[in-house]
């Protein structure tokens, strides 16, 4: 009875996909429609017949884009395996076939062929000049696209890869296709377009003398002059690292190993670098240090000192980025002091070695991975920053920073756009291979699925002085920063007029009543709205990716796995500014042509916060006894049944940490969205540094002050449903509360 | 009244010349044939690495063989996936699916074997009822103990009807007194419904009491296949010899033939038993430690090392000139003191020779 059943799954998937494939090619538009995505307004406007919006069927019926004819044969091919049989060996060709060259097909012909004929000198060598042209790819192209991947993907499963699992093996080539469509294709449109000169040849002079610009490895610094952005930008990344991972490794011990009485309260400090938007800490530092700042005005009064601006540069980046991603060491770090096994300690102890001993000897040796983690991603973290240098970075040029100004300012020069963005990725990519090569190497986990009774001995006498005291100061002066952020939402303009007012809300957020109904007058709502709008959109498409990539990696085994893990992580270590620079070269051009639509941005968030996704996940799946899985298969589910049936249910408060999460992110990031947005689609950080830019400090301290509560209450919200205290970016550090 | 929904349809597993590589060269099985017959409970049992979870998990599917050839029945499933296998698994850690009721987690595999959902539920409390279980369909698994959930573990694989109902180490995570009660329990419904059913276990107590036939597997190979009093009284080898109920491998001396018995001499102490195919020369002696007997007349000479009480009986380490020895001893009212010089004979039948 079993095996009928089994059979017929597999048929009526191949049969789905088949009639989808169809579907696309003769329903819907092939190409993409100018009024966005989400417009419907061509079902009434000339469809099917009209050029824009006919299916491919019909263009062809109609002798226009004869090159998309030859996809007819391998949408007609899988319709004669029907009656086969799974093990038939024709079966399987004729999917991988089908899938593979349709596939292969529907992507060259979207390269070769673009907006002024074919793209390519030597197409046009060889068949002469097109005469036509076609724009980039909508609903019916993707359908098809998609069909043919997973023809192509039950062919190889019918051939008997992994069992012949049908999802399993779909799931890593969709997987695979979209990592490469949206992390692979764009980091390498960007590598080519650092070789282009203006007059658009490639040249390996232009590339040389702007790779060796003196703007970027300059070293003048050291005799009075101005050093070089890439050399800026490695320092300021060194500094936050180190500093960043003692703090972090500071909090961590008070929490762990002392007894504190306010711990809560410190583990909502980790809650921090998610919910504030990354520029707002520099916006704070302004209202304290600037040259009308408090401190500033203060000092300058008390002692006679001139004010100076010596925030603006390394000292005030500097702090930012500490302030702004110290939490995130901290969260790292409690995961790994608490991972020390009490009873290593314990057994320390009962060694004869004291407290001091203990901690030097045992604990400390244990924690270095964790160590080397935290200093590698403050690194990450603060090159990849863009916000706080953009607001506080003055003389002081950092590689981000530069970027933006190359591809959006005057000089309006992709091609060194794309040689800093290499620049960047270079460095963040040699961090994130030292990361993997260290903790590959060393395996220090000493926590087990038995469980522990011991318990952690307080800290050493002589450390857990200067710890408390580097902790308290730390955590008065983070307070103080969030407070101002508050207070600075208040004044009506600050150092000149600071009478409190509501103003700055008014101007963003008021709300009228007029005839037609309410009125969303304020300056703010529509980027407020339009965030919202894609905040929800890509949350469950990247808690989607990133537990179905997490699956795969905890649950399955494959050829090339490490190598697929790699390939996911990948874009963690690509710094946001990277992202946007080369979705802006990739994706202003057919085949895929996005640009200045909603879609973007929501594409972005989804393969920037997908490794989190698939990093939560793997956390909570790997508490997940695999003998769950294993004694739903003998009970005869298949592999997708039980991820829906078993794997999914169990994982509940995963997938809603990670969905409150990948939205809480999209809210607040900055440097990828800043180069994606369009007029239509403004997003709220990126009006806000808009604001910033014209001195109109109160309405975009306002604006992000009114973010930061909002998300505060997304994340309270969850908590209050899932119940417990960790949520937040790096779950799997922190297995045990 | 009693209508038991559950029938069998259990057919018989055969493996030929299978092996089982892990990555490039870990050998988890290597080359074994074996065939289980339909309806019978047959054990794999072994220390641990030695290939029978291995084995289990190939009949399952949910390993793969590298190569050879398993048939269930008629058929060759040697490529089937686990879903499509009619083989159930009792997991040593149950597998109880955490987030459904009892009843749900019993009629789980029914749904995927195309039942409608209410003969499901029937067959699902079928099940239950089979294993003592009537009435805590609406439970959660947490809110029952270890040898509850045990047994709707049991029920979840038994409602399928499996060709072949599959046991890891069920009764590893009971404490003493539920295990024998389970053991006996799950013998009683294999027999009852003529099941075939595998199972794997590292305890060769529990392997001599449930089994039909057991199979002692040593480093990824077969040592011996037979049933429980076979591989007690004639084990092939020391391995089985030691590992099925501990023996004293003691060294001795094939001194003459007499048709199938065999004259031995022990340190001077000579008996005769079946030779076993032996030559003359030195051989191995297996000797159970309660049919080694002290002071009775005869024997070699040895001398007590150490003394135990352990209740019901004595248990006595003995060194004799060819090394260390362990004897149990009934008689607790008179214990011997270490030191003590003893004279070592033989009951029998009992020692039996083997190949050294």
């Amino acid at each position: 009875m079993r095996n009928v059943s089994v059979e017929n799954t597999g048929l009526s998937v191949l049969i789905f996909w088949i009639a989808a494939g169809w579907a696309g090619f003769c329903l819907l538009p092939w190409y993409g429609i100018e009024d966005g995505f989400f417009s419907f307004a061509w079902l009434l406007d000339g469809y099917p017949l009209d050029e824009d919006y006919a299916p491919a069927a019909f263009l062809i019926a109609q002798s226009e884009k004869m090159w998309l004819a030859p996809l007819i044969a391998p949408l007609l091919a899988p319709l004669f395996v029907l009656r086969r049989r799974k093990s038939d060996p024709v079966y399987s060709a004729t999917l991988i076939l089908a899938g593979g060259l349709g596939f292969a097909w529907l992507i060259a012909q979207g390269f070769g062929i673009g907006i002024r004929g074919f793209s390519y000198e030597w197409l046009n060598a060889v068949f002469g000049e097109l005469g036509d042209r076609q724009f980039g790819m909508g609903y019916g192209a993707l359908l098809v696209a998609t069909a043919f991947l997973f023809l192509f993907t039950q062919g190889i499963a019918a051939r008997g890869a992994i069992n012949g699992d049908v999802f399993v093996v779909s799931a890593i080539g969709g997987v695979i296709i979209i990592v490469a469509t949206f992390v692979f294709f764009p980091i390498v449109r960007m590598l080519v377009a650092a070789f282009v000169t203006d007059g658009g040849h490639y040249s390996i002079t232009v590339f040389v003398s702007k790779f060796f610009d003196d703007r970027l490895w300059g070293l003048g610094c050291f005799w009075g002059a101005r050093c070089g952005a890439a050399w800026n930008s490695l320092f300021l990344a060194v500094l936050v690292g180190i500093i960043t991972t003692g703090l972090g490794l500071v909090f961590a011990l008070v929490v762990t190993r002392s007894g504190f009485r306010f711990k809560r309260g410190l583990r909502a400090l980790t809650v921090l670098p998610i919910i504030t938007p990354p520029f707002v800490i520099g916006l704070a530092l302004i209202l304290l240090f600037g040259l009308s700042g408090s401190v500033t005005v203060f000092v300058s009064e008390l002692f006679g000192i001139q004010p100076t601006r010596w925030l603006y540069g390394l000292p005030g980046i500097l702090i930012a980025q500490t302030l702004a991603f110290t939490p995130i060491a901290f969260l790292v770090l409690i995961g790994v002091v608490e991972g020390v096994s009490p009873s290593m300690e314990e057994a320390a102890q009962t060694l004869r070695a004291n407290r001091w001993q203990t901690f030097k000897t045992v604990s400390l040796p244990l924690m270095r991975p964790g160590l080397a983690n935290a200093f590698l991603l403050g690194f990450i973290e603060s090159m990849a920053d863009f916000g706080n240098p953009l607001v506080l970075g003055g003389n002081f040029d950092v590689l981000s920073t530069e970027i933006f100004f190359a591809i959006v300012g005057a000089q309006y020069d992709q091609s060194r756009a794309a040689v800093l963005a290499m620049v960047l990725l270079f460095f963040t990519l040699t961090a994130f291979y030292f990361q993997r090569v260290w903790l590959g190497k060393k395996n220090y986990t000493t926590v087990t699925g038995k469980g522990d009774a011991g318990v952690h001995p307080l800290m050493p006498r002589r450390l857990s002085f200067p710890v408390f005291a580097v902790a308290g100061i730390w955590g008065a002066f983070t307070i103080i920063v969030y407070g101002m952020i508050v207070y600075g939402s208040f004044v009506e303009l600050w150092g000149v007029r600071n009478t409190l007012t509501f103003k700055h809300y008014i101007t963003a957020f008021s709300v009228g009543w007029t005839e037609h109904g309410l009125h969303w007058s304020g300056a703010a709502w529509d980027s407020f709205f339009t965030t919202i709008q894609i905040a929800a959109a890509a949350a469950p498409l990247t808690a989607a990716v990133g537990l179905i990539t997490a699956y795969l990696l905890t649950r399955q085994t494959f050829a090339g796995k490490n190598a697929f893990e790699f390939g996911t992580m990948l874009s963690f270590a690509i710094p946001g500014t990277v992202i946007g620079v080369s979705y802006i070269l990739a994706f202003n051009v057919p085949p895929i042509e996005i640009t200045g639509t909603g879609i973007i941005l929501v594409v972005s968030f989804i393969f920037r916060n997908m490794p989190v996704g698939v990093r939560a996940g793997i956390a909570s799946m790997s508490q997940l006894d695999k003998s769950l899985d294993e004694s739903s298969l003998t009970l005869g589910a298949n592999s997708w049944q039980t991820f829906r049936k078993v794997i999914l249910p169990l994982l509940r408060p995963a997938i809603l940490a990670a969905l409150v999460f990948s939205f809480v992110r999209a809210m607040t990031a900055i440097s990828a969205v800043i180069f994606l947005v369009s007029a239509e689609y403004d997003m709220a950080t990126s009006y806000i540094i808009g604001r910033v830019e014209n001195n109109d400090y109160g309405l975009a301290i306002a604006y992000s002050t009114t973010l930061i509560f909002v998300m505060l209450s997304v994340v309270a919200l969850l908590q209050f449903i899932v119940g417990r205290t960790q949520i937040g970016r790096r779950t799997q550090f922190a297995t045990r509360t | 009244m009693t209508q038991t929904k559950i029938s069998s349809k259990a057919a018989p597993v055969k493996f030929s010349g299978v092996t089982k590589v892990y990555g490039s060269d870990v050998v988890a099985v290597d080359d074994i044939n074996l065939e289980i017959e339909a309806g019978k409970l047959v054990t794999l049992l072994g220390p641990s690495g030695c290939g029978k979870t291995t084995t289990l998990r190939m009949i399952a599917g949910l390993e793969m063989a590298t190569s050879g050839q398993i048939l269930i029945g008629e058929e060759d499933v040697t490529k089937l996936p686990a879903t499509d296998r009619d083989v159930s698994m009792v997991f040593q850690s149950y597998a109880l699916f955490p987030h459904m009721t009892v009843l749900e987690n019993v009629a789980y595999g029914l749904g995927f074997s195309g039942f409608p959902k209410s003969e499901a539920g029937d067959r699902a409390r079928a099940g239950l009822e089979l294993v003592g279980l009537k009435g805590y369909d609406k439970r959660l698994p947490s809110e029952l103990s270890g040898g509850q959930q045990q047994r709707v573990a049991v029920a979840r694989a038994l409602v399928l009807e499996p060709q072949v109902l599959l046991f890891d180490e069920p009764l590893s995570n009971l404490d003493a007194k539920l295990r024998r009660q389970v053991r006996e329990d799950i013998r009683a419904i294999q027999q009852d419904l003529g099941l075939t059913v595998v199972y794997v276990t590292h305890d060769q107590e529990e392997a001599l009491a449930v089994s039909d036939e057991i199979v002692v597997m040593r480093n990824a190979a077969i040592a011996q296949i037979g049933t429980p009093r076979t591989l007690y009284d004639e084990p092939v080898d020391a391995f089985v010899a030691d590992f099925i109920g501990e023996a004293n491998l003691i060294p001795c001396n094939v001194t003459a033939l007499d048709g199938p018995m065999a004259e031995i001499d022990v340190d001077g102490y000579r008996c005769q038993l079946p030779s076993r195919g032996l030559s003359t020369g030195a051989g191995q002696l297996a000797v159970r430690p309660a049919r080694i007997a002290l002071n009775e007349g005869t024997g070699f000479d040895a001398k007590i090392a150490k003394s135990t009480y352990v209740g019901v009986r004595m248990e006595y380490s003995l060194e004799t000139s060819f090394g260390s020895m362990f004897a149990v001893q009934d008689d607790v009212q008179h214990p011997l003191e270490p030191g003590t010089a003893v004279q070592v004979s033989f009951r029998f039948p009992g020692p039996v020779l083997i190949p050294s």
